[in-house]
């Protein structure tokens, strides 16, 4: 920082004082210390609080020594062993699964429409963004109206003669999973396709002129430089997927899809004295979603280091 | 070795698939919204009686209480938001992109936290403080906007440091050299510079404001909170009417109509002020979830 010496004041490039930027940004850091941080916090002292016998409610302990893991203690006991571990196992099945879709149906629709649309690509983009401007209620709503008893997919299987038809919106696990994919995929596919956008031509050149065929310059130059985005897709997409709770609920409604957030939905939600355990719960959800946090949070900061620089 | 430049029939067909998969649906609900019966799946001729029906039968958007009151929420929080969220967030970028001191690194990571933390956790972590700790704030709008702005601000940062790495530093500079005071140089050459930045700002914080569904939903206080998404979700599974389907139909124009008004602005703009038009539609797709 350059200082001026005849006053001891201190300016920076542009010649403002140097309390000028931290105090730009004082207002949002309060905020989101305050309704961010300190709400973070309170998961904790929730789930580590007690329960007042008498209001049956939790009572939150706001310091750490006098923490009472007894709550949180009981669901962990209840994650390895009890009804909670079936959940948690179906809830890493459905993203995984889901996850695996997401990207077989996605990585042809981004590889396309990115590199090979033509004059066209604009309208292909128009198309492939729309779903972003659809609300995720309503695009589920959608199915919920398709797959109910008298719905447009009964109709139409109803043409082609069948008579009896499954009871699409009650526990079917590849109703949900569809679910998922349908709803997230979107999201897989913009950061995907930005990826696959920005591999230079020359390279794809370079690798024919050196004598691969399609399939070898595919597989050796365009996939290892779109895998960065394959990644980011799915951290974008699985974040959410390990939180949900709507779609099941909407899809399904049967204890058989339940889902680690229908769980946290239920105690937190619906039932207010089980504040508790639907805190200690939220930190297992935490802990399962830590890595893809951390990576997150890396990438991002990554990229907006190299934009300062 | 087979022509390259052959057309792709296979991905063709997959992304078409793909398009029509994901749209179809969607255009059915919109289609049924304009049912003349009381039917979602079977077509009993055109009426826009789901929309702006006779009040007497308070079953349209326009006279269904629930309906109504669905939409003034949902429009009112996401105004709040968009004017108390984005000067908010404009402020924290340009101090984030210029503090260098001691505190802008953890300030840095406390404004990337949200992007990254799952809604539902947010979702739990506001309803417990304000069921515990900040218990003068009522469940309802005022909690509904504080959690909304707290999800806005970082992306708000987001949109707008990115058009400040692309501005740089040299016009304040340049402005300075000609006589101009620091406090000038910001008003007259960054923040007009900034005008497209702070445009797709609002747009996206008013679609996400809209869009919410997670946040809005924990911290709900009644009948009078419940905004179009929480409305759609309770309502989906109990056989409702087409007014439902109006109801996400109205939603789906109004985000439609904040992007592309701020997509056009945004190109505009960019134009006039220089780079940062083309990526118009990146910019403001890649946040929107």
């Amino acid at each position: 920082m350059p200082t001026n010496l005849a006053s001891g004041t201190e300016y920076d490039t542009v010649g403002q004082k140097r309390w000028v930027w931290p105090a730009f940004a004082i207002p949002g850091v309060v905020w989101l210390s305050l309704l961010f941080l300190v709400p973070f916090y309170a998961i904790f002292a929730v789930a580590m609080g007690r329960i007042d016998p008498i209001l049956n409610r939790p009572v939150p302990e706001w310091n750490p020594i006098y923490w009472d893991p007894t709550v949180f203690a009981e669901v962990i006991e209840d994650l390895f062993g009890g009804q909670l571990s079936s959940i948690a196992l179906r809830t890493i099945g459905y993203v995984f699964v889901a996850s695996a879709l997401c990207v077989l149906i996605g990585y042809p629709v981004a590889y396309f429409v990115s590199r090979k649309a033509g004059r066209w690509r604009w309208l292909w983009l128009m198309l492939i963004l729309a779903p972003f401007w659809i609300n995720y209620l309503m695009r589920m709503m959608s199915w919920v109206n398709l797959l109910s008893p008298d719905g447009q997919v009964n109709q139409i299987l109803g043409i082609f003669g069948m008579e009896t038809f499954p009871d699409w919106l009650s526990g079917k696990h590849y109703v949900v999973i569809l679910g998922l994919v349908y709803g997230y995929i979107p999201f897989f596919i913009l950061p995907l396709f930005a990826a696959l956008d920005r591999i230079d031509d020359a390279t794809l050149e370079a690798s024919r002129d050196l004598g691969a065929n399609n399939a070898q310059t595919f597989w050796r130059v365009t996939w290892p430089l779109s895998r960065n985005g394959v990644l980011g897709g799915l951290v974008i997409i699985m974040l959410p997927m390990f939180g949900d709770y709507y779609t099941p609920n909407l899809l399904s409604g049967s204890p058989r899809t339940r889902m680690l957030g229908n769980t946290i939905d239920q105690f937190i939600n619906q039932t207010t004295s089980q504040g508790s355990v639907g805190a200690a719960l939220t930190i297992v959800l935490m802990v399962f979603v830590a890595g893809l946090m951390v990576y997150y949070l890396r990438t991002i900061n990554r990229a907006t280091e190299e934009a300062r620089r | 070795m087979r022509n390259q430049w052959r057309r792709p029939r296979g991905l063709i067909l997959v992304t078409m698939l793909y398009v029509l998969w994901s749209l179809i649906p969607v255009a059915i609900a919109v289609r049924f919204s304009f049912n003349a019966g009381r039917s979602r799946s079977t077509w009993q001729g055109f009426s826009t009686q789901w929309y702006v029906g006779d009040p007497a039968d308070a079953a349209s958007v326009l006279y269904d209480p629930s309906l109504r009151f669905a939409l003034n929420q949902s429009l009112k929080l996401a105004l709040l938001t968009m004017l108390v969220a984005t000067p908010i967030g404009v402020a924290l970028a340009i101090g984030l992109a210029r503090w260098r001191g001691r505190g802008s690194r953890p300030s840095n990571f406390l404004m990337l936290f949200p992007l990254v933390t799952p809604e539902l956790v947010m979702g739990v972590a506001l309803f417990l403080v304000f069921d515990n700790l900040y218990d003068f704030v009522s469940f309802g709008t005022v909690a509904q906007f504080l959690g909304h702005v707290t999800f806005s601000i970082s992306f708000v940062v987001i949109i707008v440091r990115g058009r400040l790495f692309a501005i740089g530093r040299d016009y304040e500079e340049a402005a300075m050299d000609l006589g101009a005071s620091p406090t000038e140089a910001m008003r007259r050459v960054l923040l007009p510079l900034l005008t497209p930045a702070l445009l797709a700002s609002f747009a996206i914080v008013f679609a996400l404001s809209i869009d919410d569904f997670v946040i809005s939903q924990f911290l709900v206080g009644g009948a009078d909170s419940v905004t179009i998404p929480v409305r759609l979700y309770s309502g989906a599974r109990l056989a409702p009417p087409p007014s439902l389907n109006a109801l996400a139909t109205v939603l789906m124009v109004i985000t439609i109509g904040a992007i592309a008004i701020a997509g056009l602005g945004f190109k505009y703009l960019g134009r006039r002020l220089g780079s940062g038009g083309d990526s118009a539609l990146e910019t403001v797709g890649r946040f929107e979830i």
